[in-house]
């Protein structure tokens, strides 16, 4: 059956009240973005819903898209058909071809808004369900209670709708509606993961990437290039901030004892994020603590290094298990590539025994001996902003010539 | 000469062969060296990984290499007895399975575990309600190849895998190896479905590759310990190559897949339909859809099974007895043995087993030369 259009629900911003119109403008935005390599679709955002012409595009693959948008409670693939009883009957006949092999019960609802339309919503209901069971009298059995199947019929002005499955949106808000956030991306399988609930809450997220050649490899930047790669389906594109990171990381080794090595470089790395936020509007930083998973993730600690800024840190998977973790990362398509063996900035220099408890006035204490403002400053003269598209390849640059031996 | 033979093993094709020289001669490095070198490998091998995963609707960490079917299917029963043995010692699994099953349990029995094997019916399968009522409270593991090797049952996979979801800490094991190619991946990777075990040389891949369905999830331990290849999950360097060429193989094969089934089942059906014909030929594959297209197992009865596949092989014709890995050693077949197929029937069986290579001039002249040998045995027939 080839669907006409794809009728799309709000979630949560039917709430939203004054801010409403920017918020549905925005997700306008979001699904056209979303869905440019079609050319021939149109998408218009109403009010109270959104509506995706397809113009004849596979609604297969638009659907497929449309999954990742943010702000989507669900969505429904309609068929348009002339005002006609006959032309409606044609249809569901149709529909009911294609998606019932087994008997199962069924309702018909229709929401007449074109009420000079000659058939009212009770005699729709009525002859299409007569209509249908004269038709398939072994497949259908009529339960208006808990239908397994519900034919909706919508008779609007430009035309009678017909649609019958409901598809699970993203749910969340559209993406930039919360403003810029940047996001502290390692490499491991937590930061990605806080990135996309981050994004799903409506951020607009910006990657702020540390290296530092030759203690980590080419390959853990190309890595987290990559998860980027995989999170920026969700918004069209992610800007990648990476921060050269070695001259910091060996002075602080030289400098600072063991104990308080990892404090006082978190200090450092949130200090960089803190600057390059201001410079680009951002309204927060994130990154992907999980309260308790690690040394540097207890609360004295996050006290002793958030000493250094005065925005706010958000931690969307503060409270999850690593398990609840692992689950979404495995849903979001990044577990795979969090667990590459790569060295990364969070690795290397990890004291055996890292402080649990640091304590503020120490970490302020030991970096006296640190050039603090210079090491910054040079840090950030090195930054190199990428952008970052779905369906870049970082990791496997030799693709092309593998692909002829596979 | 034609070449039926192919559950036995198939030719190396030359794509493929292409690859796994390319491969040997280019990127040779070790995939766990840090340098870029190896590097290069290990994407390669991750890469070949990620086109069996997609291929097989799966994800690339549930891929694992082995060296092929008898080692996955020692490891996924080996595997899972160590890994919870501390729940059970209980294992289900056929009558029929493949040496490298059926040996696998008979140690474990000798470990102490307990192993339930379920009776077959006349066409080799078993009931799915067996399963069910030999479920107990410590069973681990249920072990049931997806098709039979000797005859070519397809067993009630997905039927069990019902039952199975009512007990969801039981491992669920496929021996999938001869369900390759053969457009069943629905059967074997239904959702119930833990453990399958792949043979990369059935399907044209070289030999020494293989590779383990492990549904992300499952506890399963090593058998092979060392320097934490494949995740940890199988030790040694990696087959490099040979993986590589796997991936391609398995790619040439599933690009093929429907006019293969399609061609195989056609040239089954003409063998079966002449061989009918014979008084003193027993037919124990089925020609229905609950067989796979490649298999056809008979015998001409009164005729010793590998009589029947010397006078073949005279006439430039492979065929086999009904399993090649035990046709050496004289044994019953185990297949017909427990589907009560009477011993001088059973003594009597060969094999044919179909490949992508094979065409219906094939079966026409198997067919011919049938008739020959047929005219020529009858007289040492009673």
């Amino acid at each position: 059956m080839q669907y006409t259009e794809i009728m799309v629900r709000y979630g949560e911003l039917s709430t939203k009240g004054h801010n409403k119109k920017s918020f549905i403008d925005r997700l306008g935005s979001n699904v056209r973005h979303a869905l440019h390599r079609f050319e021939q679709v149109k998408v218009h955002a109403q009010q109270d819903r959104l509506h995706v012409q397809l113009n004849g595009a596979d609604y297969d693959e638009v659907m497929k898209h449309l999954k990742d948008v943010f702000g989507i409670q669900n969505f429904s693939p309609s068929i348009k058909v002339e005002k006609s009883f006959e032309a409606v009957a044609a249809a569901a006949e149709a529909m009911v071809k294609e998606q019932v092999t087994k008997p199962v019960t069924f309702k018909i609802e229709t929401k007449r808004a074109d009420h000079h339309f000659p058939i009212d919503t009770f005699e729709m209901n009525n002859r299409l369900g007569g209509d249908l069971l004269e038709k398939f009298p072994d497949k259908l059995k009529v339960d208006v209670h808990h239908p397994d199947l519900t034919i909706r019929v919508e008779i609007r002005l430009n035309g009678i709708f017909l649609s019958s499955e409901t598809i699970k949106g993203a749910g969340g808000l559209p993406v930039g509606t919360a403003g810029k956030g940047m996001m502290m991306l390692s490499g491991g399988i937590d930061s990605p993961v806080a990135a996309y609930l981050g994004m799903k809450r409506g951020v607009s997220m910006e990657m702020v990437h540390f290296f530092s050649p030759p203690y980590t490899s080419p390959q853990a930047l190309a890595k987290a290039k990559q998860l980027t790669e995989k999170l920026a389906k969700y918004s069209g594109s992610i800007k990648f901030i990476q921060v050269p990171f070695t001259e910091i990381q060996e002075a602080v080794k030289e400098k600072v004892p063991e104990g308080y090595l990892m404090t006082v470089q978190r200090r450092m790395m949130l200090r960089l994020a803190t600057a390059i936020m201001e410079k680009r509007h951002g309204l927060a930083i994130f990154n992907g603590e999980s309260l308790g998973q690690v040394a540097s993730q207890t609360m004295e600690s996050m006290m002793a290094i958030e000493d250094v800024t005065n925005y706010p840190v958000l931690r969307p998977v503060l409270s999850f298990d690593k398990t609840e973790i692992i689950k979404i990362a495995e849903n979001i398509d990044t577990y795979d590539l969090s667990i590459l063996p790569y060295e990364d900035c969070c690795t290397v220099f990890t004291p055996p025994s890292p402080k649990t408890k640091p304590s503020v006035k120490k970490a302020r204490l030991y970096e006296q001996h640190l050039d603090v403002e210079g090491l910054i400053q040079r840090s950030l003269d090195g930054i190199k902003i990428t952008e970052i598209h779905p369906g870049e390849d970082f990791l496997n640059q030799n693709e092309d010539v593998f692909a002829e031996l596979l | 000469m034609i070449y039926f033979d192919n559950s036995a093993t198939t030719k190396i094709s030359p794509e493929v062969l292409t690859t796994y020289d390319t491969v040997s001669q280019k990127i040779w490095g070790n995939p766990s060296s840090l340098h870029n070198f190896g590097e290069e490998a290990w994407n390669l091998l991750e890469q070949a990984r990620q086109q069996i995963a997609k291929l097989m609707g799966v994800k690339p960490s549930e891929i694992i290499f082995t060296s092929g079917g008898s080692e996955g299917d020692n490891w996924v029963i080996k595997g899972t007895a160590l890994a919870k043995h501390r729940f059970g010692k209980h294992i289900i699994t056929t009558s029929v399975e493949h040496a490298a099953v059926r040996n696998a349990m008979a140690q474990l029995e000798e470990l102490g575990f307990e192993v339930t094997y379920l009776p077959v019916d006349k066409e080799g399968r078993i009931n799915p309600a067996d399963v069910k009522a030999a479920l107990r409270p410590d069973t681990i593991l249920v072990s049931i190849m997806a098709v039979n090797n000797e005859i070519g049952t397809i067993q009630p996979i997905k039927e069990v895998g019902e039952i199975l979801k009512d007990y969801p800490n039981i491992h669920y094991m496929v021996d999938a190896v001869q369900a390759i190619g053969k457009g069943l991946d629905d059967l074997v990777f239904s959702d119930r479905v833990d453990f399958a075990t792949f043979s990369g040389h059935k399907f044209h891949a070289p030999r020494g590759t293989g590779f383990v369905y492990a549904k992300s999830g499952r506890k399963l331990s090593p058998l092979i310990d060392g320097g934490g290849q494949e995740r940890t999950m199988r030790s040694g360097t990696e087959n490099t190559p040979g993986d590589v060429a796997m991936a391609r193989a398995i790619r040439l094969v599933k690009e093929n897949e429907a006019a293969t089934v399609k061609n195989e089942q056609a040239i089954k059906e003409r063998i079966y339909d002449h061989l009918k014909q014979f008084d003193h030929v027993r037919i124990f594959s089925g020609r229905n859809a609950g067989f796979a297209p490649h298999v056809l197992c008979f015998a001409i009865v009164g005729v010793r099974g590998e009589t029947i596949v010397h006078a073949f092989e005279e006439q430039g014709i492979y065929i086999s007895t009904t399993s090649a890995c035990s046709s050496k050693k004289h044994a019953e077949a185990g297949t017909l043995a427990a589907m009560k197929v009477p011993e001088n029937e059973a003594t009597s069986a060969v094999r044919i087993s179909l490949g992508d290579q094979n065409t219906l001039a094939d079966a026409d002249e198997f067919n011919q030369v049938l008739d020959q040998l047929y005219a020529g045995f009858q007289k040492i027939i009673d």
